[in-house]
């Protein structure tokens, strides 16, 4: 079945080009809130990534990519956070 | 097969997760898309990776980073709320109630007790308390 995966990866890069374009085209008003607008879109990013480095081991019968998917996981959480504390203090 | 339609199920709410994104008029409403429709659909997809690759080792690592994932999430879009509240992202305008309002102090970071039209309610638990 392999014309099932490739319709997955097909709506996955189609999320991807979504969200690239929307992080470009975000309505500025106010810098902070800009960033964001910039944060939710990377965060949903880095799940994407998640999502299509799962895929990726599956259909090439790969185990070790879980791994990299486990680390990114833990990276974005990271990163996440830190934008989001930083933009809290702000000013 | 049963992976594989997993897997498209998955990829398909992390799509409509990405058109939430793309689409919502409001920060918080772009919020709620991400965190809820991403994590569900990736959530299906790591469970079809868990059962396509049927070993103990490989499935509960599968297991673990859906778990991770569905821990973080909500801390993550609490964060990248509070913060966008803070720095005062403005509502969308049909948006009906917003409760926060007046309660929260923008210098010291702190919930002040009730506004001041509302008369004061004894509460059991969770309240600050105001000296």
């Amino acid at each position: 079945m392999t014309f099932l995966n490739t319709l997955s990866f097909g709506l996955l890069a189609a999320a991807f080009i979504l969200v690239v374009i929307k992080m470009f085209l975000e309505p500025s008003r106010d810098h902070r809130i800009l960033a964001l607008g910039r944060a939710i879109s990377l965060d949903l990013m880095a799940t994407l990534a998640i999502g299509f480095i799962t895929l990726f081991a599956v259909v090439n019968d790969k185990k070790l990519f879980l791994d990299v998917a486990m680390v990114l996981a833990l990276i974005a959480f990271l990163g996440t956070v830190a934008f989001a504390r930083y933009l809290e203090k702000g000013k | 097969m049963f992976a594989q339609i997993l897997m498209f199920i998955g990829a398909f709410f992390m799509f409509v997760a990405a058109l939430g994104v793309a689409r919502m008029p409001d920060l918080f409403m772009r919020l709620q898309s991400n965190t809820k429709s991403a994590t569900f659909g990736v959530g299906f997809l790591l469970l079809g990776a868990a059962i396509h690759f049927w070993e103990f080792a490989i499935s509960i690592r599968a297991l673990a980073i859906l778990i991770f994932l569905f821990a973080t999430s909500p801390v993550a879009a609490h964060m990248l709320g509070r913060a966008a509240y803070i720095a005062g992202a403005p509502l969308w305008k049909g948006t009906l109630s917003d409760d926060l309002k007046g309660q929260y102090d923008y210098k010291t970071h702190e919930l002040t007790a009730q506004p001041e039209e509302q008369q004061p309610k004894p509460r059991k638990t969770g309240e600050k308390r105001t000296k």
